[in-house]
C-alpha cells in the first residue's frame, strides 16, 4: 500500500508558525503517525506509569478535593474559623502563617514590627498551637501547614500539641508545605544555608517515616517556581529535581524509598496554553513514576504516584477587566480536571487587587462544582487520552522535562544551582521577557494589551493591620516567658544546639523544647548559631 | 544614573523588583540590588556606599506605610536628599500618604516599566 504523506507542518501548509511558551513548535495537524511509537497505546489508568491517572476509576469514584486557601491573624481567630468550618461540614484547612513566624522571628523582635499577624497566624510558642486547635478533633480535620523556613518547628509543635492532647501520633494525619528549595527560587522565606535547610527537611521526612507515618511532611512546589518566571517544562523539571534531592537525603539516612515516597506530594501552577498544561501534567506524571520505580527501585505502587494539587495560578489573572478572571479560572479548573489532579484550588477573580469577598470566593467554589455536577467531567477517566495532539505533546513533555533535569545536573545538582543563584538568574530573566512581551503586545492578554477598554482603575485593598492584636500577641509572649520553667527551656535549647553540632536529627530535641514553651525565635537562634545563615547571591 | 533597588521588611516576593532591574538596565541605568529582608538602615547605608541617585523599595506584604515612615526618619537623621520610591501592592489611596511621608512617588503593581523609566528620566533632568 502506498502511504500518502499528510501535510502537517506550518511550512508545508503555508501557515504561520506557532510556538508554546515552553518553546515547542505546534503543528497545525496531528495524525496517528505522530503517536505511532508512543507507549500510550498500551497504557491504562491506574497502572504504571500512570500517564492517564493514578487511580483506575479516578473521579467516577470520587471527584478531586476542593481546598481553598485562607489566612487569619491570631490563633484565637483561627480557632473560631476552625469551629465555624467544622460546623459547616468542612474537613480540611490550610493554615497561613505571618512573615515573622515564617522567617523565625518572635512577635517582639524589632524586625517583626508591623508584620505580626499581617499575612497569617502568628506563632511564638506551643501555646499558640494549643489555642488554635482547642476543641478540634484532629482525627476528623486534616490540617495543612503552609510554612517552609521554620516548618520543622511548626511540625514539631503540631505533633507536641497532639501528644499533649492524648492523640496517638502514629495515626496523626496532616500535611506541611515544607519545601525550602523552592523558597530560594521564589517567595524567599529561607533562613539557613541551602545544605542545612535541606537537612532539616530530611529530618522531618525521617522522623515522620519512623513515628508519624500517616503525616505528609513535604509538598514540593513547582507553583512558586513557575510564578517566578519558569516555563512549564522548567516548573516540572525543577520540582522533580527538588523532590529527588529530599529523597536522596532520606535514602542516605537508611530509610527505604517505599517508606516515604507515597507521602510526598506536589503543588503545581496552571496558566497559559490549555493543551500545553495538560501535556505537562500527563508527561510529568509518567516521568515521575519512571524515576521512582526505575531509578529508585520502589516496589510499592503508590510510591510512584504523582499526587498533586493544581489550581489556577495568580500569574494568569489580571487587574484589568477583572470579571474576565472568572472565565480564565474556569479554564484553569478544566485543565486541572483534564490533567487528573487530586486536589484543586482556584484564585478568586478579584484577588489581583483586593481581599476576596465572600461573593468572589463563592464563585470560585461554584466554578468547580458546576464542572463536577453539570459538565460530566467525572464521568470518564482521562477524556483527552488518545488525542493525537495531546499524546504527541505528552510524549514530548516527558522528554523535555527529562532533558531540563539533565541541565540541572550540569549545574552540579539542584542544591548547588540554588545556592549559586543559577536558577534564580534564569527564571528572573524569563520573567522579564514575559513581562516585556505583555507590555509590548507580543504576548496577548485580553483586556491588558488587546481588547482594552478605558475603565476606572481598581482600588487595591488589604485587611487593615490590627496593632491591638499584635500587642496582645506580644503580651502573651511576655507572660509565657515569665511563667515557664526558664532553666528547663535553657537546657532543652542546649540539647538542640548539641544535636545540631553532632549532625543529629533535630526533630526529637525540637519537640522536647517546644513542649517547655521555647519560642520559635529562640530555637531558630540556636540553629543559626550552629548552621549560620544563607547568604543570598544577588542575581537578577 | 545609578538606582538602588531594595527589599525592606520580611516580604520575599522579588519577581517584580527583578523585572524592573532588567528594565532599568536595558534603559541605560546602572542598578544595584540589595537582595531580600533588609532593614531601612541597611538600605540607606547601601545607598550612601554605592553613591546612588535614586532609591527604590519593593513591598508587597502591605507594610509600605510602616516602612516608609521609618525611611523618612532615617533619611532625615542622616540629612540625605536622595529621591526614594515605593513599588508593589500599593493601594491608590496610599500613594498620597507615601508622598507625605517623603516618598517621591509610588508605582503600584501593574505599572508599566516604560512609565517608571520615563519618570526616573525626568528626575535625571532635575538632578
Amino acid at each position: 500500500m502506498n502511504k500518502i504523506k499528510t501535510k502537517k507542518t506550518a511550512e508545508e501548509l503555508g501557515v504561520k508558525k506557532v510556538f508554546l511558551e515552553s518553546g515547542i513548535e505546534v503543528n497545525p495537524i496531528y495524525t496517528a503517525e505522530d503517536i505511532e511509537n508512543s507507549s500510550i497505546k498500551h497504557e491504562i489508568p491506574g497502572q504504571y506509569p500512570f500517564t492517564r491517572g493514578i487511580h483506575p476509576s479516578m473521579y467516577r469514584n470520587k471527584p478531586f478535593t476542593i481546598r481553598q486557601y485562607a489566612g487569619f491573624g491570631s490563633p484565637e481567630e483561627t480557632n473560631e474559623r476552625f469551629q465555624f468550618l467544622i460546623k459547616n461540614g468542612q474537613t480540611g484547612l490550610n493554615v497561613a502563617f505571618d512573615l515573622p513566624t515564617q522567617c523565625g522571628l518572635d512577635s517582639d523582635d524589632p524586625r517583626a514590627f508591623g508584620e505580626v499577624g499581617r499575612v497569617g497566624m502568628s506563632i511564638d510558642t506551643l501555646e499558640d498551637f494549643e489555642i488554635a486547635f482547642k476543641n478540634i478533633d484532629l482525627d476528623k480535620i486534616t490540617v495543612s501547614l503552609t510554612i517552609n523556613g521554620t516548618a520543622i518547628i511548626a511540625i514539631a509543635m503540631y505533633i507536641a500539641m497532639a501528644e499533649k492532647n492524648g492523640y496517638n501520633i502514629s495515626n496523626l494525619r496532616g500535611t506541611a508545605q515544607n519545601d525550602i528549595l523552592k523558597e530560594f527560587i521564589g517567595r524567599g522565606t529561607w533562613i539557613f544555608p541551602v545544605d542545612k535547610s535541606v537537612k532539616l527537611v530530611v529530618d522531618t521526612i525521617e522522623y515522620c517515616a519512623q513515628h508519624v507515618p500517616k503525616y505528609s511532611p513535604v509538598s514540593v512546589c513547582g507553583y512558586h517556581i513557575r510564578e517566578s518566571g519558569a516555563n512549564p517544562i522548567q516548573e516540572m523539571a525543577y520540582a522533580f529535581c527538588i523532590a529527588k534531592a529530599y529523597s536522596d537525603g532520606a535514602l542516605s539516612r537508611g530509610i527505604s524509598i517505599d517508606d516515604f515516597a507515597s507521602r510526598l506530594s506536589f503543588n503545581f501552577d496552571i496558566y497559559g496554553n490549555l493543551f500545553e498544561q495538560v501535556a505537562k501534567f500527563r508527561g510529568g506524571r509518567r516521568l515521575w513514576a519512571k524515576i521512582i520505580r526505575e531509578e529508585y527501585g520502589a516496589k510499592k505502587e503508590s510510591s510512584s504516584w504523582l499526587r498533586m494539587i493544581a489550581g489556577g495560578g495568580g500569574g494568569g489573572l489580571t487587574k484589568e477587566q477583572p470579571l474576565n478572571n472568572i472565565i480564565r479560572s474556569s479554564y484553569y479548573a478544566l485543565i486541572s480536571a483534564l490533567s487528573g489532579t487530586q486536589t484543586m484550588a482556584l484564585c478568586s477573580y478579584d484577588e489581583a487587587y483586593t481581599i476576596p469577598t465572600e461573593h468572589s470566593a463563592e464563585i470560585s467554589l461554584r466554578t468547580m462544582q458546576i464542572m463536577i455536577h453539570e459538565m460530566g467531567i467525572c464521568d470518564t477517566v482521562d477524556p483527552l487520552g488518545g488525542s493525537y495532539y495531546v499524546e504527541a505533546l505528552t510524549d514530548r513533555f516527558e522528554k523535555e522535562i527529562k532533558e531540563e533535569m539533565k541541565t540541572v545536573e550540569k549545574w552540579n545538582g539542584i542544591i548547588n544551582a540554588v545556592a549559586t543563584g543559577k536558577i534564580q538568574e534564569s527564571v528572573s530573566k524569563q520573567a522579564y521577557e514575559r513581562e516585556m512581551g505583555i507590555q509590548n503586545g507580543t504576548v496577548p492578554k485580553v483586556g491588558v494589551n488587546i481588547f482594552v477598554r478605558e475603565e476606572e482603575s481598581k482600588e487595591v485593598e488589604f485587611h487593615p493591620y490590627n496593632q491591638k492584636a499584635a500587642d496582645k500577641q506580644i503580651e502573651k509572649l511576655k507572660r509565657i516567658k515569665a511563667s515557664r520553667n526558664n532553666e528547663l527551656v535553657k537546657q532543652k535549647l542546649e540539647t538542640i544546639r548539641k544535636d545540631a553540632i553532632d549532625d543529629k536529627n533535630l526533630m526529637p530535641s525540637i519537640i522536647e523544647a517546644v513542649k517547655e514553651y521555647a519560642t520559635v525565635g529562640e530555637i531558630v537562634q540556636v540553629m543559626k548559631d550552629v548552621y549560620g545563615e544563607f547568604k543570598e547571591p544577588i542575581f537578577f | 544614573m545609578k538606582v538602588l533597588l531594595s527589599k525592606p521588611g520580611l516580604d520575599g516576593h522579588d519577581v517584580g523588583v527583578k523585572v524592573l532591574a532588567h528594565g532599568l538596565i536595558d534603559a541605560g541605568f546602572e542598578v544595584v540590588y540589595t537582595g531580600l529582608r533588609k532593614t531601612i538602615e541597611e538600605i540607606v547605608d547601601a545607598a550612601i556606599k554605592n553613591k546612588v541617585d535614586i532609591i527604590g523599595m519593593s513591598i508587597l506584604s502591605g507594610t509600605h506605610l510602616v516602612l516608609a515612615k521609618k525611611m523618612n526618619e532615617v533619611m532625615q537623621q542622616k540629612k540625605l536628599n536622595i529621591p526614594w520610591f515605593v513599588g508593589g501592592n500599593i493601594p491608590a489611596k496610599d500613594i498620597e500618604k507615601l508622598k507625605q511621608l517623603g516618598a517621591h512617588n509610588a508605582f503600584p503593581t501593574g505599572s508599566k516599566i516604560a512609565d517608571v523609566v520615563n519618570y526616573f528620566n525626568t528626575i535625571k533632568v532635575n538632578v
